[in-house]
């Protein structure tokens, strides 16, 4: 075809356009919409008040995950325990009433497919390449690793979308986020994507969708793509991309709403038409060089407060930018936290190994092979490992990881949200640290006055161990 | 939707940067079902402290709030958007916006408004002691002084806004056009839909 090279993004754009305005806004047809607890209620309610109906309820999956506590479901009996917090109780049993008053199908909090709708997405094969989905809840992001066009929506879309199976939108500018190279030892997904959002800062990708492309993309397993995904609006860009290849494939084919038979055989010719084209232009590009990628965390309140490891906590008088150089100061000060020190010998008292950026069996597999044979430390007050969902529970369960965790002193928890965000019983005391696998480090995030430092899963696990930031490397000796 | 054409009144001159959701609205008021009574909990960690500008009896009800680059930045909590709203916020200045927040501002009729840094910094000044107003007709934030700041905006929010439409019963009326798509894909995509017996099909209610 002679027409004009397009990138990934624009060919699922072009694909999902139902009217085109003049003023270029465009109708965006929806092919998957996933709905939790606490951004659905007031959807649900504007639906019912204005009388109208859920447009696709077959292209709309139901599951909840942010307010649910993590401890045991079901008692000796297999009766459900009640939920203490009555506003939580409240949101899942609008959730538990809406779905099927709606048609749309619902997986239960007991229900072993239940998790993060992150995790469950893909994990269920309803994430699929090429397709538009959303969900009201800004790390829709994540699913982009499939090559799917997926970004947080309000509750006013939500509702939207649950009405009409479309959005009113206007096609976003294009940014080529490229990592070349290879990731060194103990180096993985979670770095990549602190290193891109240190790179870019918390608004560098606003008005972008960013395409992740270049060998360490290509090389990295389906869920360490979803890692990076999920936190491309940490970087301000409410969609990353990753061209589907035969990796995708091979992790969607067999799951339970993949498609099956000549449908597969018809999709996967689809997908494989989406990557980018030769000579298609970005917007704009960054590269980064896997070689200056090191096992990385934050020591602020923003997620672009990157540093390595083997870094100090930075002068605020360091930064260029007046503004910042405040910020930092705050930062500091909330963080009880002293320029200069060693990023090393910080204390920490809470580790966090879950959330929606590192619960899949590759970040407990990954975890657990830190923790073999290992204690947390005495310093330690609460280690918790939230698998994904349900599924990747059994999975670890059945690989014996859950008696690494509990031989070395965690809790393992039933799949959720959990700690990620200060909305269920699992918090970060006032004042206290976490070395958390989440993807948020904001003032009070994990609980008021929770000072949090995002991590990968094998550096969450060598906190654990030593009690401080620790580089996985030494630990691992290498 | 109430149709707003100007927004009149005291401002926050508070100017703060990249304000994140959970700034705006703490994680733990989101446990609501209803879109009221949020206000209560907007702003809960900057309230905590002495001499705020929310705390501040000069602003008291004001009807907006000027702010730094990158306010709502964050998660897609629409109840941001509702506990200004519900606090009698009804435009937002700042030199940039998240694209979720002003999306979701301009869905709950809150009108997000970019200048750029000096005109904050100027009105930020002016703010302490007078009020200031956001005119759609006229594009413009003007203070009781010279000043006078034009912006620009989506013609289509800012029709939305000046009339009050609501957004999904105009989406509706474009049925057949919908209707019309989705024939197509059930053609040249379709395991995307459920009669592919792939996606989810209803629930067993
Ligand atoms: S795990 Fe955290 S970031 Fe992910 S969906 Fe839940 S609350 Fe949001």
């Amino acid at each position: 075809m002679a027409s004009r090279p397009l990138t990934l993004y624009e060919k699922i754009w072009a694909d999902h356009v139902v009217e085109r305005r003049d003023d270029g806004t465009c109708l965006i047809y929806i092919d998957r919409h996933l709905v939790h607890e606490v951004t659905s209620p007031q959807a649900f309610a504007g639906l019912r008040a204005a009388g109208r109906p859920v447009r696709r309820p077959d292209l709309t999956l139901a599951v909840p995950d942010h307010n649910l506590p993590t401890t045991a479901r079901l008692d000796a009996e297999g009766n459900r325990l009640p939920i203490a917090d009555p506003a939580g109780a409240s949101q899942l049993a609008a959730l538990e009433r809406n779905a099927p008053e709606f048609g749309i199908r619902y997986i239960d909090a007991v229900a072993a497919e239940q998790g993060i709708v992150h995790v469950v997405g893909p994990e269920q094969g309803f994430t699929l390449p090429g397709t538009t989905l959303v969900c009201g809840d800004s790390h829709t992001s994540a699913h982009g690793a499939l090559g799917a066009l997926a970004f947080g929506i309000g509750t006013s879309e939500v509702e939207h979308v649950l009405a009409t199976q479309t959005l009113l939108l206007q096609q976003s500018k294009t940014m080529e986020v490229r990592i070349e190279g290879t990731l060194g030892f103990g180096v993985g997904p979670k770095d990549v994507a602190l290193a891109i959002v240190g790179r870019l800062g918390a608004a560098g990708g606003t008005g972008y969708v960013l395409e992740y492309t270049g060998s360490v993309i290509r090389d990295m397993s389906v869920e360490g793509r979803l890692t990076v995904a999920n936190m491309s609006i940490e970087a301000g860009a409410r969609s990353g991309l990753i061209a589907p290849d035969d990796k995708t494939f091979a992790y969607l084919q067999g799951r339970p709403m993949a498609p099956k038979g000549a449908d597969w055989d018809r999709a996967v010719a689809y997908w494989r038409s989406l990557a980018t084209d030769p000579g298609a232009t970005y917007d704009a590009t960054i590269v980064i060089d896997a070689a200056d990628i090191s096992p990385s965390l934050t020591w602020g309140t923003s997620p672009e407060d990157v540093v390595a490891i083997t870094d100090v906590v930075p002068d605020p008088d360091s930064f260029a930018d007046p503004a910042k150089r405040t910020a930092a100061r705050k930062s500091l000060d909330y963080m009880g936290l002293e320029p200069g020190t060693r990023m090393q010998e910080i204390p920490v008292e809470n580790i966090f190994i879950g959330s929606c950026t590192n619960s899949r069996i590759e970040d407990l597999r990954a975890a657990a092979e830190v923790l073999r044979g290992r204690r947390i430390a005495d310093g330690v007050r609460q280690a918790l490992v939230v698998p994904g969902s349900g599924l990747v529970k059994r999975q670890a369960e059945a690989e014996g990881l859950d008696r690494v965790f509990t031989d070395a002193g965690f809790e393992w928890r039933e799949p959720g949200c959990s700690m990620c965000l200060g909305m269920n019983p699992d918090r970060v005391p006032a004042g206290e640290r976490c070395a958390s696998t989440s993807n948020r480090n904001f003032v009070g995030r994990q609980g008021p006055g929770a000072r949090t430092h995002l991590v990968s899963p094998v550096m969450a696990a060598a906190a654990a161990v030593t009690g401080r930031l620790t580089d996985v490397r030494s630990l691992m000796g290498k | 939707m109430e149709p707003v054409t100007r927004v009149e009144g005291r401002a926050y001159p508070w100017g703060a940067k990249n304000i994140d959701t959970d700034i705006i609205i703490p994680a733990r008021w989101l446990k609501t079902t209803t879109r009221e009574g949020l206000g209560q909990g907007a702003f809960e960690s900057v309230r905590a402290e002495p001499g705020n500008v929310f705390d501040d009896p000069r602003y008291a009800g004001a009807p907006v709030l000027i702010a730094g680059e990158n306010f709502g930045c964050g998660s897609s909590r629409e109840h941001a958007a509702w506990a200004l709203g519900d606090m009698g916020v009804k435009a937002v200045i700042a030199p940039s916006f998240s694209d979720i927040f002003s999306g979701n501002a301009f869905k709950n009729g809150i009108v997000a408004v970019v200048l750029p840094q000096e005109a904050i910094d100027r009105l930020v000044e002016v703010a302490r002691d007078n009020p200031v107003t956001v005119d759609l007709e006229t594009m413009t934030v003007t203070t009781p002084f010279q000043d006078r700041f034009t912006f620009a905006m989506d013609p289509f929010r800012r029709d939305c806004l000046m009339q009050g439409l609501d957004e999904i019963g105009m989406t509706l009326a474009r049925d057949q056009a919908i209707g019309g798509y989705e024939a197509n894909v059930a053609q040249g995509r379709p395991w995307l839909s459920a009669a592919a017996g792939n996606a989810p099909g209803r629930a067993a209610a």
